[in-house]
C-alpha cells in the first residue's frame, strides 16, 4: 500500500524533487551490533544518493549514552530520527527497505 | 541449559495473596518467570502488583517495561487499586514506555541491544531489583522472523543472567494455541517458572483462573485456581490447608431469641457457622436480623452483608418486626453492606467480603443470602467461594449466619445449590406448611453439631415484638399451626372453661346436699331431744299414775279387807305387770301422735 502511494505521488510530481532544506537526523546504534553496522551503511548510501550534502547526521551509540537515548524516547536499535524539516519521523530497523526510509524522510 | 537444582530453589514472595501459598514461597529468586495468557487475563496486574509489593514491603525498586500499553494507560488502569502507584513512580518504580507509536516506520531488522543497555543504566541509577517485561510478544512480533525472535529472547536471557535481579517477570500473550506468533516453546524453556492465566466467560461473567504450569526445581500446587480482583489488587483462591486447625469454642451465643436458643440446646457455639435455608418469604432475613441485633446488644462488632437489597431497606423492614438495627449502625458497632450480584463473579464477592472483614473486624457476621453469589457465573465457582468463606470465618473465629434460598420446599434440595449445608455447623430450615387453606412458617433444626437440639417442627410467628416460636400443639403426630393452632388453643380454652363450670356446678350441688343433710341432722337431733324429754315426762307421769292406782287398789282392798297382806302383794305385782303392758301400748299410741305432730 505504501509502495502504491509512493508511485502515485511520484507520478503526480516532478520526477525527482530537489532537496532544498537540510535534513537533520540522529541515528541511534548499539555499537557494532550487526543491525547497527548495517544501518549505518544503508543510511550512508541513501544520503549519498538522495541528499548529497544537504543533511546533518548525528550517530549516537546507545551503549555509551543509554540515559540520553532513553530520554529521547528510543526503544530499539538501530533507530533513525528525523528532526527537521517537520514533520518529525522515526524509523526503526537496519534501514534495508530503502523506499520506506525515503518515504519516511519525505524524500520521494 | 539449566538442570534442576538439587536443593529447593530460593524464592521471593510476590505478596499476592494466595499465589505465594500455591507456589510455596513465590517466584524463583534471581530467575525469570513467564506469565502467559490471553488479553485481559490478569498478567499485567500480577506483574505490577508484585513490583509494588517489592517496593512497599522490601524497599526493592523495580522497572516496568511496557510493550503493549503506554505507561500512562497502565497507571490509569492501576488507579482502581489502592497501591498509591503515582507516589512510587518518583524514584522507586520506573516505567519505560516501550510501546512503539504507530507512526514509527519499520525498515528492516532491529534488535534489543540498545534497549537492554538503557535498562541497565536505569537499573543502576535507581538500584532496581525487579524487572518486568510486559507484553514482550508485541515487540517480538515486529521482527517477523522466528529466528530473530529467538535471538532476542536469548539476548534478554543473557542480560538477565548478567544483571543481577531478585526476580524478572516476562509476560506474553500466549493462549496456548498452535498459531503462536512468538516462539513460545523457547520462551518457556528459557524461564524457570511459568504461570498460565486464563479468562473465560461463564454465564456472562468473566472468570479468571491461574495455574502454575512449570516450576523448575520446586514443587508447587498444581491445578487451576480462581483469581479475583479487589481494591487491594489480585488475589488467588489458593486451596485451604489440608489440615483444619480451628479451635472449637464451648461458648454459646444467642441465635437471636430465647426460644430458638432453647431449641438449639442453649444457643450457637461461638465461631460456628449457621445456615438458614428456606424459600422466599419464610423470614430468613428476620432471623438473621434478630441474630445481628442480639450480637449488637452484647456489644459485639457485627457485619451484615446483604445482596440485591439495600441496607437501609432491610433495616426499615426489620423495624416492622421489632428489630432495631439503625442505632447500632450509628454507634459503629454494626456495619451494613449491600452488594449487587449482577455480573459479578463469586470470587470478587469473596474479595469484597475479606476486605469488609479486615475493615470492620466483626465477631458476628451475616450474609443474606449467600446463595446470591451464585447468581452470576458458574455454580462451581460459587460453591468454592461459599466454602472458602465459611472456612475463612472459622479461622477468624467469627460466628457466622448465612441464609440460602432453596427453590423447593424440601430441605434436601439445598444440596443442589451451594452445598454449604455439609460444612455449616447448624442448619435451620424454614418452610411453609400449607394445611387447611393457609400457609404457616415452620422452623426445623435439621442439624446442630456438637449439641443437643430439638427435633420438633415449630411454628415461627412474626409480630411487631419480633419473631417467636409458638407453643406446640400436636395432633395426630403433627404440629398444629396458624388457624389450626388457634382453633386448638380456643378448643383447649373452651374445654377448660367447661370443665371448670362443671366442677363448680358439682361443687355447688354437693354443698347444697351437705347443707341439706346438716339441716336434716339438726332437725332429727331436735326431734330426738324432744322425744327424750317427752319420754322422760311420760315415764315419770305414768309411774306416778301407776303408783297412785296401786295405792288406790291397796286402799280399796284394805277397805274391803278381802285379801291378806301377803296375797295382796302378789296381786299388786300381777296387776302391775298387766298395767305395764297396757301402758306400753298406750305409749306407742302417743308416739304415733307425736309423729303426726312432727310431720308438718
Amino acid at each position: 500500500m505504501r509502495r502504491k502511494q509512493t508511485k502515485r505521488s511520484a507520478s503526480g510530481r516532478p520526477a525527482i524533487p530537489p532537496v532544498t532544506t537540510t535534513v537533520v537526523m540522529r541515528l541511534y546504534i548499539a555499537n557494532n551490533a550487526p543491525n547497527s553496522v548495517r544501518a549505518v551503511a544503508n543510511l550512508a548510501a541513501i544520503c549519498k544518493e538522495h541528499l548529497q550534502d544537504k543533511f546533518k547526521l548525528e550517530v549516537i551509540d546507545v551503549l555509551e549514552n543509554p540515559l540520553r537515548a532513553l530520554a529521547e524516547g528510543i526503544l530499539v536499535t538501530p533507530s533513525l530520527a528525523k528532526l527537521s524539516p517537520s514533520p518529525a519521523a522515526k524509523i526503526i530497523g537496519n534501514l534495508s527497505d530503502k523506499s520506506s526510509v525515503l518515504h519516511a524522510l519525505g524524500i520521494t | 541449559m539449566r538442570t534442576a537444582a538439587p536443593q529447593p530453589l530460593p524464592k521471593i514472595a510476590t505478596g499476592i495473596p494466595g499465589f505465594d501459598e500455591l507456589s510455596h514461597g513465590g517466584l524463583p529468586r534471581n530467575r525469570t518467570s513467564l506469565l502467559r495468557g490471553g488479553p485481559g487475563s490478569g498478567k499485567t496486574v500480577f506483574a505490577l502488583q508484585s513490583l509494588v509489593n517489592a517496593v512497599r514491603r522490601r524497599q526493592e525498586p523495580g522497572i516496568f517495561v511496557a510493550f503493549e500499553e503506554s505507561a500512562r494507560q497502565i497507571m490509569a488502569n492501576a488507579a482502581s487499586f489502592d497501591w498509591g502507584l503515582p507516589a512510587l513512580t518518583k524514584n522507586k518504580l520506573f516505567f519505560m514506555d516501550a510501546k512503539l507509536s504507530p507512526e514509527v516506520v519499520q525498515s528492516g531488522e532491529f534488535d534489543l541491544s540498545g534497549m537492554l543497555a538503557m535498562l541497565k543504566a536505569k537499573k543502576e541509577e535507581i538500584g532496581a531489583k525487579w524487572i518486568v517485561f510486559d507484553g514482550i510478544d508485541v515487540l517480538l512480533t515486529l521482527l517477523q522472523n522466528p529466528i530473530a525472535e529467538m535471538r532476542e529472547i536469548y539476548r534478554i536471557r543473557d542480560w538477565l543472567a548478567k544483571n543481577d535481579v531478585n526476580a524478572a517477570i516476562i509476560t506474553a500473550k500466549i493462549d496456548g494455541g498452535t498459531s503462536e506468533v512468538v516462539n513460545y516453546g523457547f520462551l518457556q524453556f528459557m524461564v524457570d517458572c511459568v504461570v498460565k492465566f486464563e479468562r473465560r466467560l461463564e454465564h456472562g461473567v468473566a472468570l479468571h483462573r491461574l495455574q502454575i504450569t512449570k516450576y523448575r526445581g520446586s514443587d508447587f500446587v498444581a491445578g487451576e485456581y480462581p483469581v479475583s480482583f479487589g481494591p487491594a489488587g489480585m488475589e488467588v483462591g489458593a486451596p485451604e490447608p489440608a489440615e483444619i486447625k480451628q479451635v472449637a469454642s464451648g461458648e454459646r451465643v444467642s441465635a437471636g431469641f430465647e426460644r430458638l436458643d432453647t431449641m438449639l440446646g442453649g444457643g450457637l457455639f461461638r465461631g460456628s457457622s449457621t445456615l438458614i435455608t428456606g424459600v422466599p418469604g419464610t423470614s430468613k432475613t428476620t432471623l438473621a436480623g434478630k441474630f445481628v441485633e442480639a450480637a449488637c446488644r452484647r456489644g459485639e462488632r457485627t457485619l451484615f452483608v446483604s445482596f440485591d437489597e439495600g441496607a437501609d431497606r432491610i433495616a426499615r423492614n426489620l423495624t416492622s418486626v421489632g428489630i432495631q438495627l439503625k442505632t447500632h449502625v450509628k454507634s459503629g458497632l454494626l456495619r451494613m453492606y449491600s452488594g449487587r450480584t449482577e455480573s459479578i463473579a463469586a470470587e470478587d464477592h469473596l474479595v469484597k467480603l475479606k476486605a469488609l472483614i479486615r475493615e470492620h473486624r466483626p465477631r458476628c457476621m451475616v450474609i443474606d443470602p449467600l446463595s446470591a453469589i451464585a447468581k452470576a457465573g458458574g455454580i462451581a465457582a460459587a460453591r468454592a467461594v461459599a466454602n472458602r468463606f465459611i472456612y475463612l470465618a472459622k479461622d477468624q473465629k467469627i460466628t457466622v449466619l448465612v441464609t440460602a434460598i432453596n427453590e423447593g420446599d424440601e430441605p434436601e434440595t439445598e444440596a443442589t445449590d451451594l452445598q454449604i449445608s455439609t460444612i455449616a455447623d447448624t442448619w435451620i430450615h424454614l418452610s411453609y406448611l400449607i394445611r387447611s387453606g393457609e400457609r404457616n412458617r415452620a422452623l426445623t433444626i435439621i442439624k446442630s453439631r456438637g449439641t443437643w437440639h430439638s427435633n420438633q417442627v415449630r411454628e415461627l410467628v412474626l409480630s411487631d415484638a419480633g419473631p417467636m416460636l409458638a407453643d406446640v400443639y400436636t395432633a395426630g403426630g403433627e404440629v398444629l399451626m396458624g388457624t389450626l393452632r388457634w382453633e386448638k388453643e380456643g378448643e383447649e380454652r373452651a374445654k377448660t372453661t367447661q370443665r371448670r363450670a362443671e366442677f363448680d356446678h358439682k361443687r355447688h350441688e354437693l354443698q347444697a346436699a351437705e347443707a341439706d343433710t346438716r339441716a336434716r341432722i339438726k332437725a332429727l337431733q331436735q326431734d330426738l331431744e324432744r322425744q327424750r324429754l317427752e319420754l322422760a315426762m311420760y315415764s315419770s307421769d305414768n309411774e306416778a299414775r301407776i303408783v297412785s292406782s296401786s295405792d288406790r287398789e291397796q286402799e280399796l282392798r284394805r277397805i274391803r279387807s278381802a285379801d291378806p297382806a301377803g296375797r295382796a302383794a302378789t296381786g299388786i305385782v300381777s296387776s302391775l305387770a298387766k298395767r305395764r303392758a297396757s301402758g306400753r301400748s298406750g305409749n306407742s299410741g302417743r308416739k304415733n301422735k307425736g309423729d303426726a305432730h312432727d310431720a308438718p
